[in-house]
């Protein structure tokens, strides 16, 4: 019988009963969202990566002969070695007129490759007689709308040639394709090509010999042990470092935001199921009250408090299981949503969706147990009640002069102004509790805005005051200065300023950083670098500048000694003061005087490219002569680099922000409806004799939402505060060594959080307010409190 | 301005004429008549009591006259006011201006000092008294600044007639002012309302299923099942002192 009562308790509050609920589904959704979509990208990052061998060390070198791979393969602890020929290539895409470049790897010219195994999504593999077949990236391939049979010309080593697409595939190494220095993956002007091994040494010069090896290690290998022996190894023919997973970029990038998507699963959540149980806390309080009398008779007739108790928290787990029922449906399609982002940048051949039954059981668990904390006063209270007290009505509230008015300013205040006055301050506990309740939403808005603004700025600093050139050159090699003004003859380019860059580890202590050094010149206009406080600094004459990052991670400040070991050319030593710090927010690096970098290296004036500024109308002939040259290895076209990035992050940033705002129109319009429909069940008795006595509807209204629109007033400042400190929470979470957020709050982030905030709660207010219409007023004359 | 002549009150202005006044509620499956066609007037500066057992349709009456409700059939006039054809913002009005309500749990604010109850009336009205006035008319001039809460059930409801008053209304609506309090605290209450009837001259008109309140009024109307059974006038009134019960 009690059952049936629930039931109909909950139709009777099915309003209140259903914004409690869809705060439950907004914070069960994100928890089995997030949660989902890390499983599912964990497991299949993990099944890739075992199906198709990903290995767990990488090195580059110069060049090595073939049989250098036997020694390696008897290092302790390495399982498999793959060899491999990688050269850089420029392409030439029929109807695409910007600079594309291309990284070629070779495939084994018999069977699948040992390790870093390629998936065949079209067509077929490539045939080791035919030295103009290529498999390409699915989206590089998908960015050109290429198929099989598809053909274009390629500079490889300065010669060029006809290449035809054969298939389109995948691999593990290349699961975010992004491109040598690039900050952002550009599909349109950045792939990767297969190619067969002998076709491709032979146009490079590479025969019998390889540039470029992975291993595969037992589970008991040391990897620094093995980094130590396999860079011994490749020391004489150049090696340029060997690296394990955590910083072969692909592998990195999926890292990051694994960990950001596991910060995200933690936040969101909480900060949902904690505003339930608040709400259910006062909804249930409110239901107590107003249920008394029932409750004192069905003790009467003998039920026992456990009754009671169970019977109210069957109330509340009814409510919090439809809640988490309706937010695994809701993470389940949101976590699918999700996941086709992510396919757009992190290319998996599949991602196989999966909820795991103990993840769904985990959010159904949390929610419940969230909802019984929010409920425990309330049953409780319910429970312990005395038949005979609760026969009685509730004693009358106590009221008391506020603050304001003891302060002397009572004249300024109406008696509907000091009702509503009076009446946040005798509950101040749920009032505050409200107002966080709205602050919390507000502050989750700021947090979709806030990535927004945030990318704007990284965006403006790295491309707009730090990098000012149009066009970034870069050589297979290095090259002498003189190569400038082979630059500097093209029609239309304007200005011309050389850098170089040199693959270096930093060592400090015992810490060291693996990045490269660039040399610039003292004096450079294209290629700035800010202070921390984003002014630009000068490039001083000694010393080098690094990133604050980068001083960070070795822990050094300005005028402190750092090792620099070069791991290319000579492969010098040398001991190097840190000049200062600069700013930057995406990557890692450090930074020389050209000529600085010269001296240390030994190899006199040589550069690793340039960066260019020109008179747009020339453009296209400006690429025409660069694909021509065969030292240039590739150009970065600084505005497409920017609209790129723009391109791929749109869409997400918009589904994001989407999804923020619903959710957190959610937690306001539940809040604020909640708080509104239990002052009406606890004040329409006075409202109503307030109409009697000639107060129009109104008048009342303003009484009844004025304390709402104070509290939503009153929450928005803190929203903000709240907002700003979630960001910044956010903002540093999702830092690392591939970028930094800055922590930049635009006034629209402030704008758009209240503006939200603001309308949910005139929404609710004016769903309340159409109750108030309907107040019966002859009901409540003749009925006591 | 003398309640205390029963003589001739036909000559006075009538302040509210009801004409066949017919309410049916229905209740779903059962229609309920609680008024079949009742006529009654009531005059300036008279006090009548609705005598009555529950159900004979007393309160709906009083609150079909104080524009609380609408009847089924029949008409209302307030002076020379058709209530039945009036829209829900004229009755607002016509209360706000016209009629102090007293009821029998009171509803004060809680939130409310006693002068701030009554002045929630007087912030409103056109022409009101002061409310420390209107206090002092019914005695709690020292207790205007004490909650709700903080009042006897009696001085509640003597705040209540305060804040009925206080805007000078042309009718005083009485649902069972005593109800909810002992004889003797009843009896203070009374006294408030019989003085404000004959010192203000406001029309009032009483609820109560108590006959023994009867003997305080001009006019006494019975009713029965919704119909007006008999209007019985008192040659003399009787000082709410002299009542018991």
């Amino acid at each position: 019988m009690l059952d049936r009562k629930l039931l109909r308790d909950l139709v009777g509050l099915k309003g209140q009963a259903m914004a409690i609920a869809m705060v439950i589904v907004s914070g069960v959704a994100t928890l089995v969202m997030s949660v989902s979509t890390l499983d599912s990208l964990r497991r299949t990052q993990e099944i890739y990566y075992r199906d198709y061998r990903f290995a767990d060390v990488f090195a580059s070198l110069k060049r090595a002969p073939e049989a250098l791979r036997s020694r390696i393969l008897e290092i302790p602890g390495v399982d498999a070695v793959e060899t491999r020929v990688v050269a850089a290539a420029s392409l030439d895409i029929p109807d695409f007129p910007d600079p594309v470049r291309a990284q070629l790897v070779s495939l084994p010219d018999e069977g699948a490759p040992r390790l870093n195994g390629l998936f065949l999504r079209k067509g077929r593999m490539v045939d080791p007689r035919r030295g103009d077949e290529v498999v390409v990236s699915e989206p590089f391939a998908e960015a050109h709308e290429f198929a099989p049979g598809d053909s274009f010309a390629a500079v490889v080593n300065g010669k060029r040639k006809s290449l035809t697409i054969v298939g389109i595939g995948l691999s593990p190494e290349h699961i975010y394709e992004i491109g040598p220095g690039a900050l952002f993956p550009d599909n349109k002007r950045f792939g990767i090509l297969w190619m067969a091994r002998a076709q491709l040494a032979a146009a490079n010069n590479m025969e019998g010999a390889f540039n470029d090896v992975s291993l595969a290690l037992s589970s008991e290998a040391s990897l620094p042990d093995t980094i130590e022996r396999l860079d011994a190894i490749l020391a004489p023919h150049g090696g340029l470092g060997a690296y394990g997973r955590k910083d072969q970029v692909s592998h990195r990038y999926l890292f990051e935001e694994f960990r950001q998507l596991g910060t995200l699963a933690a936040i969101f959540p909480a900060i949902f199921l904690g505003v339930a149980a608040f709400l259910l806390n006062v909804f249930l309080g409110r239901l107590v009250g107003t249920q008394r009398e029932q409750i004192a008779i069905l003790k009467a007739f003998g039920y026992a408090n456990r009754d009671i108790g169970l019977h109210y928290a069957k109330l509340v787990v009814v409510i919090a299981l439809a809640g988490t029922a309706g937010g695994v449906a809701a993470g389940i399609w949101l976590g699918k949503g999700l996941g086709r982002i992510y396919m757009d940048y992190y290319r998996f051949p599949f991602l196989e969706y999966v909820l795991k039954p103990e993840d769904a059981a985990l959010a159904c668990l949390v929610s419940v147990v969230a909802a019984l904390i929010g409920a425990l006063q309330a049953v409780r209270r319910a429970a312990l009640l005395p038949p005979a007290e609760a026969m009685r009505p509730e004693p009358p509230e106590r009221y008391r002069e506020t603050v304001i008015e003891r302060l002397g300013l009572k004249r300024l205040l109406s008696q509907p102004a000091r009702m509503i006055a009076r009446h946040i301050g005798r509950r101040p506990v749920k009032s505050l509790l409200t107002v966080i309740g709205i602050a919390l939403a507000c502050a989750i808005l700021m947090v979709g805005r806030f990535q927004e603004g945030a990318i704007d700025f990284m965006v403006d600093v790295e491309f707009r005051d730090s990098r000012r050139e149009d066009l970034a050159v870069a050589f297979v090699e290095p090259a002498s200065r003189a190569a400038i003004h082979e630059l500097q003859g093209i029609e239309g380019v304007e200005y011309a300023e050389p850098y170089r860059t040199v693959a270096v580890r930093l060592r400090h202590g015992h810490k060291t950083y693996r990045t490269s050094l660039r040399g610039i010149e003292p004096d450079a206009r294209l290629y700035r670098l800010l202070d921390t406080d984003l002014r630009p600094i000068e490039m001083p004459p000694e010393g080098m500048l690094l990133t604050d990052q980068l001083g960070e991670i070795l822990g050094v400040r300005p005028g402190d000694m750092v090792t620099v070991e070069a791991l290319e050319g000579r492969r010098p030593v040398r001991e190097t003061v840190v000049a200062a710090l600069t700013k930057q927010y995406v990557g890692v690096s450090a930074y020389m005087g050209l000529s600085p970098l010269n001296r240390l290296m030994g190899e006199g004036e040589a550069i690793s490219g340039a960066y260019l500024f020109t008179d747009k109308r020339y453009l296209p002939d400006i690429y025409r002569k660069l694909k021509e040259m065969p030292r240039v290895a590739g150009t970065a076209i600084r505005e497409n680099e920017i609209r790129s990035f723009y391109d791929t992050l749109a869409e997400s940033l918009l589904v994001f922000t989407f999804i923020n705002t619903m959710l957190a129109g959610t937690i306001a319009f539940g809040v604020v409806y909640n708080s509104a429909r239990i002052a009406l069940s606890e004040r329409s008795r006075e409202l109503a004799s307030l109409r009697v006595l000639g107060y129009t509807r109104g008048e009342i209204s303003y009484i009844l939402l004025g304390e709402l629109g104070v509290l939503t007033l009153a929450s928005v400042p803190l929203g903000f505060l709240v907002g700003r400190g979630l960001c910044g929470y956010i903002a540093n979470k999702l830092g690392s060594d591939l970028y930094r957020v800055p922590l930049v709050m635009e006034p629209g982030t402030y704008g758009f959080a209240a503006a939200v905030v603001l309308v949910s709660s005139c929404v609710s207010g004016l769903v309340v307010r159409r109750r108030l219409d309907r107040l019966d007023l002859v009901a409540v004359l003749k009925t006591r409190e | 301005m003398d309640g205390r002549t029963p003589n001739a009150p036909e000559t006075r202005e009538t302040v509210f004429r009801a004409r066949g006044l017919t309410k049916i509620y229905d209740m779903g499956e059962v229609k309920v008549h609680a008024l079949r066609g009742a006529d009654l007037d009531l005059f300036e500066g008279e006090l009548i009591v609705l005598l009555g057992p529950s159900g004979s349709g007393k309160s709906t009456l009083l609150n079909i006259l104080g524009g609380l409700d609408v009847p089924s059939a029949g008409t209302v006039h307030y002076r020379e006011m058709d209530l039945t054809k009036a829209t829900e913002k004229e009755l607002t009005s016509f209360r706000r201006r016209n009629v102090g309500f007293i009821f029998q749990f009171y509803n004060l604010i809680p939130s409310l000092t006693a002068v701030e109850n009554v002045a929630v009336v007087t912030d409103i009205a056109e022409k009101p008294m002061r409310p420390e006035d209107a206090l002092d008319l019914v005695g709690l001039s020292d207790r205007k600044d004490h909650f709700p809460a903080q009042l006897s059930g009696g001085e509640q409801q003597r705040v209540s007639i305060a804040r009925a008053i206080a805007k000078n209304p042309a009718v005083l609506l009485c649902d069972e002012p005593t109800g909810a309090l002992d004889s003797a605290t009843g009896i203070v209450v009374l006294e408030a309302l019989e003085r404000v009837n004959r010192e203000l001259g406001t029309a009032t008109a009483v609820i109560t299923h108590n006959a023994d309140i009867a003997g305080m009024a001009d006019r006494v109307v019975h009713l029965r099942s919704g119909l007006i059974a008999e209007i019985e006038r008192n040659e003399r009134r009787k000082s709410p002192r002299d009542l018991h019960w």
